[in-house]
């Protein structure tokens, strides 16, 4: 497959901290991927890379095989939806969409009717003659996509651009924006710190940390086989339980916690017994009750309380300082818990994943 | 009880703006265009008429004054504004943290002189017998000392020097509030440096520049030292006439009436200005 994108061991110093530390991606034509790191992983200094407002201290860009690290952001195949949309508030809607298009000399009767076809793409049809500041939130969103996708850019960056909506009309946008890649066909290339923005829309992700990649994959695969013990606790929820190795076979690894008892898990990686190491266990995966199979791992736990949210009611409980959380089916399974009461919890060792010296 | 005090201390609060209105903007200026239409018969005998206002359009040397007073203070005021644009861009966007303040304060420490100390400065740098006539003659570009003051380009050197200031304050406080994703986002989608600054830049800044204008203009149309001591002969500013007419002449009938005429002129440009630049008070005064 042809890739739109290709960047090897790129590297941004801002004096000894390095901001972009060897890093290297392909994006695939026509994909939809996104970087997700916490704030200050160096996301936005790569997407600034890409768009060319910075240049990388070392390492290559590649847009569809052209060598880009000198090649202006105006010059560059390239379209970046801003954090804060950046339209510009002096000119209409249609002025903002056919910026970029005189730019490009487009005749202004040829200028009127890709502009009118991008605003009715988008789902804003006659809205032309309005000011930015006279649309809400998701109709700018919209406006913002259509003026860098009426250009018909290669790659399209995206920097966290839904963090400023209300929460429903996130969601809405989430599934919308998807939607639109597919219809455009255009790469987009996501940032954001928000990892069910990023699981959702995506076709792979990359989880940065520390101006590193720690793991790149298809959102599935990052949520159920985490490679790095940050990947597990970043995306989606997680519960820790610390211990030593006791023992390895056969895909299993079995674990002395720190607060007693014994548990299993499938190890991520090559660990010795004796060696630290952490378990995570996802709290869907975490069952509750006494009559779990034998081959199940299992904890007993104090209950804290029990956060009822529908579908996603869980339980808190204790085990020595940690705090887990186990989901709470509303399928009258469990019956009624009062705090206080000692709670089973068990898993299957395969669900679980076991990390040497988590440092997290 | 509460509304009457409410309403009596916002009676207090705009008394001394009222009186400063009144008495110092308002009666002085009615004052001046009642003595403007008056006209002297004989010493005791006034009676009215338009006699000082016909005088000014008949005697060229009044009008070519005035027109050329205004031509060259909206060549300042140009002139003003394509100095003072670099100059409050690297303020408000590029300079940061001490640098800031410490290229502020350069702007205004000229301000600290009075103007006609500042003017007096200008004058020891072009007189004949000035600095600069100095430079050329020991880099051997003249042969004699040169003469660069009592000339339309020293006058408007001054005036440009004198109106930095003004037009430099109101750019930088239009120029911080642009946010520089704007600017990126005017070269991502294929703009070079000319379209970003015509397209996003100068309509963003438009407000701070028309209020720049205003004030440069209307200080510049006004001014008296600058002209007068940079000017010498050949260069007449119309604020020289109304001098003479009031103190010289002690016609205090023709200046008045040439004073109001320099107020209707500004009037007429200024409203002319936020006209042609879409414009208007409101947005540019915030």
């Amino acid at each position: 497959m042809s890739s739109d994108l290709y960047c090897t061991d790129l590297v941004r110093r801002f004096g000894e901290h390095r901001a972009v530390d060897q890093v290297s991606l392909d994006v695939p034509a026509g994909s939809f991927f996104s970087i997700l790191g916490p704030s200050g992983c160096g996301k936005t200094t790569l997407l600034r890379l890409l768009a060319g407002f910075d240049r990388p201290d070392s390492g290559d860009i590649f847009i569809r095989d052209q060598r880009m690290n000198t090649v202006p952001p105006n010059k560059r195949p390239v379209n970046m939806v801003f954090q804060h949309l950046a339209l510009f508030p002096t000119m209409s809607v249609a002025d903002n969409i056919g910026y970029g298009l005189k730019r490009r000399k487009v005749a202004a009767a040829e200028r009127r009717k890709k502009t009118e076809r991008v605003l009715e793409q988008v789902g804003l049809p006659g809205l032309g003659d309005r000011m930015p500041q006279q649309l809400s939130g998701g109709q700018r969103q919209r406006v913002a996509l259509a003026r860098c996708l009426v250009l018909e850019p290669t790659l399209l960056l995206l920097d966290e651009p839904l963090g400023a909506l209300d929460l429903k009309l996130r969601e809405q946008m989430k599934v919308e924006l998807k939607h639109l890649q597919k219809a455009f066909g255009t790469t987009f290339v996501y940032i954001t710190h928000d990892q069910s923005e990023a699981l959702v829309m995506s076709d792979r992700v990359a989880v940065m940390r520390n101006g590193r990649f720690d793991q790149v994959a298809a959102p599935d695969v990052l949520y159920r086989e985490p490679a790095t013990p940050f990947v597990a606790s970043f995306v989606g929820d997680n519960n820790r339980l610390d211990g030593e190795v006791l023992g390895v076979d056969n895909e299993r690894v079995r674990l002395r916690l720190d607060t007693g008892g014994e548990v299993s898990g499938r190890p991520s990686s090559a660990l010795a017994v004796g060696q630290r190491a952490s378990l995570f266990i996802r709290p869907e995966s975490m069952l509750i009750g006494a009559d779990l199979p034998a081959s199940f791992s299992r904890i007993e736990t104090q209950l804290s309380t029990t956060l009822f949210d529908g579908a996603n009611s869980r339980i808190e409980t204790r085990l020595g300082e940690r705090e887990l959380f186990a989901r709470l089916p509303q399928d009258g399974s469990v019956g009624d818990l009062q705090p206080g009461t000692t709670v089973s919890l068990g898993w299957e060792p395969q669900r679980a994943t076991v990390f040497a010296e988590a440092q997290v | 009880m509460n509304r009457t005090a409410g309403k009596l201390s916002l009676l207090l609060l705009l008394t001394p703006f009222v009186l400063w209105i009144v008495l110092l903007v308002l009666l002085p200026h009615v004052q001046m265009l009642r003595v403007s239409f008056q006209v002297r018969e004989s010493w005791d005998s006034l009676s009215w008429g338009v006699t000082q206002y016909s005088n000014f359009f008949a005697e060229s040397y009044y009008w070519r004054t005035f027109i050329r007073t205004g031509v060259m203070s909206m060549l300042t005021t140009a002139l003003t504004l394509l100095i003072g644009f670099p100059i409050a861009w690297y303020i408000a966007k590029l300079a940061r943290g001490r640098a800031r303040g410490v290229l502020f304060l350069a702007c205004l420490i000229p301000f600290w002189a009075s103007e006609l100390v500042r003017t007096y400065g200008w004058m020891i740098l072009l007189r004949e017998s000035g600095l600069f006539s100095g430079w050329l003659q020991a880099l051997g570009w003249v042969d004699g000392p040169v003469e660069l003051l009592y000339n339309d380009a020293a006058v408007i050197v001054g005036l440009v020097y004198n109106a930095l200031l003004f037009m430099v304050v109101p750019l930088v406080t239009t120029l911080d509030g642009l946010d520089d994703n704007l600017v990126e986002a005017g070269y991502d989608l294929g703009g070079n440096h000319w379209n970003v600054l015509r397209e996003v830049v100068i309509p963003w800044a438009m407000p701070g520049i028309v209020s720049g204008c205003i004030v440069v203009f209307m200080l510049t149309l006004g001014s008296y030292l600058t002209p007068t001591l940079m000017g010498g002969k050949d260069s007449a500013w119309f604020t020289q006439q109304i001098f003479t007419q009031f103190i010289t002449r002690f016609n205090w009938e023709q200046g008045a009436a040439l004073g109001v005429l320099l107020l209707v002129l500004s009037s007429l440009l200024v409203w002319l200005g936020l006209r042609l630049t879409g414009q208007n008070l409101r947005k540019v005064l915030g």
